[in-house]
């Protein structure tokens, strides 16, 4: 062993005196902060925003403005009312992502003030009632979407008929038309023809009229090559976005999975089963909001189930109610209250799936 | 849905709701712990200092006044607020700050006997609550610190003022749970 | 053996090694006064036999102990002893007794030191007795004496002997510095502890980030030629140096959760102290130094140093070329596990096995940190090499819900602070569950004392009622004697 430098010159018991503070281990940390997570989610929405806005119109942008200063206007309100610092939890970004989920959710063309009240409602009924970032059992942005969909089912279920429909005219109409929408103009009277349900709605309307399947796949206003007009490439861009987040392993591959796990494999078995009124997987995976339920709105980690174990079972539970409602329901799409339904059984998923303990039995 | 479903689903809901809390008021309201019991459990949570201090010759009594409702369960100083928030907690009633008329918290100390100035009365023996003091009469007494819970019940007693309390040192090992490795 | 990882969690972290790891061992001359704490990391003192103004030698006992969780103490300079006092140390609760010696410049030598003439000539139970008086302790981290695991692990039948060489936390780079240099003292030590411990085989575990190691021990394993003597290369992840973990990954068997390793028939000794119990074998040499690495970015010349225990930790960064730039803190151990000092003068312990002298280049991420409520993400769950719920104890340790945090597997924790690292709210975790285990002990040691004091009060009062009754008894019997005119008379007459 070979001593570095000459012994002679390292000065011994140097009394340097030197003091420290001291903090606890560890001493270093990963630096993900739960700003950085949610503005990772926000980006990972950007495709389906785009997608959103060249097949629906502008509407979503403005949604999107209305919904994201009521929610910082609802927390900031709600952290005063409750008498805490707003700073740190307007800056964490997480209302921002409810705000970003309920528009995406609600139709563009909703007057603002209903965005509005959803989304006050989903910060202050979904989120500040229970005691705030963490604390929320259901997901805020859904107690928001549910309300408006329960309280205003009319507005709530007119879509502009999207860009990928023949008999849809020009973009700038449709963005005139979203503009219309969102000051509340009657959209009856000259719009008429450019509104209509979503793609899944038509399809569960025209079931009940005793259509069959096929006839209405055969409908161009309502299924393309790949799932639901319009609606498909939100989902596509919406897979793509969250298939980035999983890379980036903000979302583990357990609630996704899980998701659309236990809305396809029923939907595939019932097809199957009779194809002529069961939709099969294809078009129940690229309609509706399977894709923002699945990737975003599932995997919201305060009202999800704690373990890997719990979330397969809980996002297989969220798929099996969409499945359930879809295929029974009263509304077109069932994610909403699936995912709400689901945050009601985490406490009791949580129970039966604590992880084994290192040394401990089972 | 259709509004008559939502109203039927509400419905639903409430009185279910209503059920289970006329259910569960009811089972608050009859089915009543074992008031034996529920003293052990109180007694339990009592940091057996057996000081008085709560105004009961001794903890099991404070307990037991507890449980039968004579007491409120901020008396005791030596438990200080862990204790209330735990008796509150196995009570069920909203914590309370300790009542300072019974004393205030206190770090927790034991006796010593200044062994030069003991003149071996012995009257301080009667007066442990946990026979901590060994000694006898005309002879030098003394303290046994693991097992003194620093009542101060000995001190008034002593003619000689000889007894003192002193900081207890940290929870002795004998009543740590070994943890080799 | 193949390269497994066992535990369903653990992270790769950056390793910071090749700072330290790059350069030669220094060997660092006798300091002029070492300061030789008394708990040499495990909480636990021994008792000072020398007095101020004693002279000692090197190898001198000053202090020794009968407690399984102390280890003896020896003084590795020649000298005088200066003070025996309370100060600053690398321990828990930041103190200790210690005794300061100042050198005399001589190398005069303690008679008891004696190379060991036969080490297979001594019986197991023997050989545990030595080592105990030599006072080899872990010197892996924990500082916990061999002696007493060896003990335990015959008494308990323990079937193998894993030598930890995983040195899996960021920045320490002394075993490998080890491994590559004295390979052959470790498996020499191993076979000493083999049959100290009366285990039918060992294992040399070591990750697979160090080639130059696993080469160096291979080569002395070979030499050697014993079947019961065998490497395994363990995969690169933080925290597979930790014991449990290891076991597992090694013997493949887990130690059942509150039990000890030899419950599952394995002991665990750190390659170092093979080494250590070498030396000792070899020269008569009690624990008197050790190998440390000292880096960080705040030193000038990262390296593994060999330096007696007790010495000021100051001079040890002197023998790295001293401070560099703005040094935020002095870190015993590493970067995930390791204990913040507040001074530099504290002396070396056997259990320290890197002084970490951090600038915000490699701490800043904690110095910024900035804590929000938990989001119930789960990441800390999915870090835990244990298993358990971070985001559920954190709840319980807040509300002191002792039951709670038992079942929820407080003691399980290992410490190893992986929660802390990837928590997006940078909670700071594995302090909170420290905290909450230091609370839950006293509260239990409470219980304890409570229970025994209800017991001796309930004592006294029954015996204070049975003397009270027999005295009511002897007053009424005189008194009805009293009443009974005649039986007076006739008195007792026995
Ligand atoms: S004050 Fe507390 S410790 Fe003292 S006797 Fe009463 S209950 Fe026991
Ligand atoms: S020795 Fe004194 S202070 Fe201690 S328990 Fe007995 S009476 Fe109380
Ligand atoms: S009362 Fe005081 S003087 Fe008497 S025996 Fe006790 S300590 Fe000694
Ligand atoms: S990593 Fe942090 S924020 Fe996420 S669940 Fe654990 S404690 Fe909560
Ligand atoms: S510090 Fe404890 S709880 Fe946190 S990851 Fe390590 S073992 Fe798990």
């Amino acid at each position: 062993m070979i001593a570095h430098g000459d012994p002679a010159t390292i000065p011994q018991a140097t009394r340097t005196d030197m003091r420290f503070d001291t903090s606890p281990a560890p001493h270093v940390i990963a630096g993900y902060t739960v700003p950085r997570v949610m503005f990772q989610v926000l980006f990972a929405l950007v495709p389906a925003g785009i997608a959103h806005v060249a097949l629906f119109g502008p509407g979503l942008l403005l949604q999107l403005s209305v919904a994201c200063v009521t929610a910082l206007l609802a927390e900031a309100a709600a952290l005063r009312w409750r008498d805490r610092d707003a700073a740190p939890a307007l800056k964490d970004g997480s209302v921002l992502v409810t705000a970003f989920l309920l528009a995406f959710s609600i139709p563009p063309l909703l007057p603002w003030w209903l965005g509005a009240l959803g989304t006050a409602l989903a910060v202050l009924l979904g989120k500040h009632v229970f005691g705030g970032l963490g604390q929320n059992p259901f997901n805020p942005a859904m107690v928001g979407y549910a309300i408006l969909l329960v309280s205003f089912p009319a507005e709530m279920t007119r879509w502009p008929v999207p860009m990928d429909v023949e008999s849809t005219r020009t973009w700038s109409e449709l963005a005139r038309m979203s503009i219309a929408g969102f000051y509340g103009a009657d959209l009856t009277a000259r719009w008429d023809g450019y509104t209509g349900a979503t793609a899944l709605d038509s399809i569960r309307n025209g079931l009940d009229l005793r259509y069959t399947l096929p006839e209405l796949l055969g409908r161009d206003d309502i299924a393309g090559t790949l799932g639901a007009r319009g609606f498909a490439w939100i989902n596509l861009a919406a897979l793509a976005g969250g298939l980035y987040l999983m890379l980036r392993r903000i979302v583990r591959w357990h609630i996704p999975v899980a998701v659309l796990g236990g809305l396809l494999v029923p939907s595939f078995i019932a097809h199957g089963l009779d194809s002529g009124i069961a939709l099969g997987p294809a078009l129940q995976a690229f309609s509706g909001a399977t894709m923002l339920a699945a990737f975003f709105i599932a995997t919201d980690p305060v009202s999800a189930a704690t373990s890997d174990r719990g979330r397969l079972w809980y996002g297989a539970g969220i798929g099996l109610i969409a499945w359930i409602i879809r295929t029974w329901g009263g509304y077109p799409d069932g994610f909403a209250f699936a995912v709400l339904l689901m945050n009601l059984a985490v406490p009791f998923i949580d129970r039966y799936t604590v992880p084994r303990i290192y040394g401990r039995q089972p | 849905m259709n509004p008559g479903a939502i109203v039927v689903a509400v419905l639903v809901a409430a009185a279910l709701a209503v059920t289970l809390g006329v259910a569960l008021g009811w089972a608050a309201a009859h089915i009543e712990p074992d008031a034996d019991s529920l003293v052990e459990r109180i007694d339990a949570l009592l940091p057996q200092t057996q000081c008085g201090q709560c105004r009961y010759p001794g903890c099991r009594p404070y307990a037991a006044a507890i449980a039968n409702g004579a007491a409120e369960i901020d008396r005791c100083p030596p438990g200080g607020e862990v204790t209330v928030r735990a008796l509150a907690a196995l009570l069920d009633r909203a914590p309370r700050p300790l009542d300072p008329e019974f004393g205030a918290p206190a770090p927790a100390q034991v006796a010593w006997i200044d062994e030069a100035k003991c003149i071996g009365c012995a009257r301080c023996l009667p007066a442990c609550p946990v026979d901590a003091i060994v000694g006898a009469s005309r002879q030098i007494h003394t303290v046994i610190t693991l097992q003194c819970t620093g009542c101060e019940l000995c001190l008034p007693p002593c003619p000689v003022d000889c007894i003192e309390l002193r900081p207890a040192p940290a929870v002795s090992q004998r009543y740590s749970q070994p943890r080799a490795a | 053996m193949a390269a497994r990882s066992t535990f369903h969690a653990g992270l790769a972290l950056d390793a910071h090694k090749q700072q330290a790891c790059g350069t030669p061992i220094v060997e660092l001359p006798p300091p002029t006064q070492v300061v030789l704490a008394l708990d040499q990391g495990t909480g636990y003192s021994a008792e000072p036999v020398v007095t101020v103004g004693e002279a000692v030698a090197v190898g001198t006992l000053v202090a020794r102990t009968d407690h399984p969780s102390a280890s003896a103490v020896h003084a590795p300079l020649a000298g005088i002893v200066v003070a025996i006092e309370t100060r600053e140390a690398a321990v828990q609760g930041g103190r200790s007794v210690c005794i300061v010696i100042d050198g005399d410049g001589s190398d005069r030598i303690d008679d008891s030191v004696r190379p060991v003439a036969d080490p297979a000539a001594l019986s197991p139970e023997e050989l545990v007795q030595r080592l105990r008086d030599a006072g080899i302790a872990g010197l892996g981290g924990a500082g916990f004496p061999t002696a007493t695991k060896l003990a335990s692990a015959r008494n308990l039948g323990a079937h193998t002997l894993v030598l930890n060489g995983a040195e899996c936390e960021p920045w320490i780079c002394c075993d490998d510095a080890l491994m590559r240099s004295a390979a052959d003292d470790i498996v020499l030590g191993a076979l000493i502890l083999r049959r100290a411990a009366g285990t039918v085989r060992c294992v040399i575990a070591i990750e697979d980030d160090k080639p130059a190691a696993i080469a160096a021990v291979t080569r002395a394993i070979e030499r050697l030629r014993d079947d019961a003597l065998t490497l395994a290369v363990v995969p690169a992840v933080y925290p597979q140096g930790a014991e449990r973990q290891l076991i597992t990954a090694v013997a493949g068997v887990e130690v059942p959760s509150g039990g000890l390793p030899a419950d599952a028939g394995v002991v665990c000794q750190n390659v170092a102290t093979a080494a250590a119990v070498a030396r000792w074998a070899t020269r008569g040499e009690p624990m008197l130094s050790r190998l440390v690495t000292v880096t960080g970015s705040g030193v000038a010349h990262p390296c593994n140093v060999r330096a007696p225990i007790g010495t000021p930790l100051a001079a040890l960064i002197a023998a790295s070329g001293g401070y560099r730039g703005k040094p935020l803190r002095l870190i015993a151990g590493g970067s995930m596990t390791g204990r913040a000092l507040p001074s530099d003068e504290v002396g070396l312990t056997k259990a320290m096995n890197c002084v970490l002298v951090a600038t915000r280049d490699d701490i800043g991420s904690r110095l910024g940190a900035v804590e929000l409520p938990c989001i119930r993400c789960g990441d800390c769950a999915d870090a835990c090499p244990v298993g358990l719920l971070p985001q559920q104890l954190l709840r319980a340790a807040l509300a002191d819900a002792h039951d709670t945090l038992r079942q929820l597997g407080v003691r399980d924790c290992i410490d190893c602070g992986l929660c802390d690292y990837v928590c997006p709210s940078q909670i700071p975790l594995a302090h909170r569950f420290r905290d909450a285990r230091r609370r839950l002990h006293e509260a239990e040691a409470m219980a304890r004392k409570a229970a025994d004091a209800r017991e001796r009060h309930d004592l006294r009062k029954r015996r204070l009622q049975a003397a009270a009754t027999a005295e009511q008894q002897t007053f009424e019997s005189v008194r009805d004697r009293a009443r009974r005119p005649g039986d007076d008379s006739t008195g007792d007459t026995n």
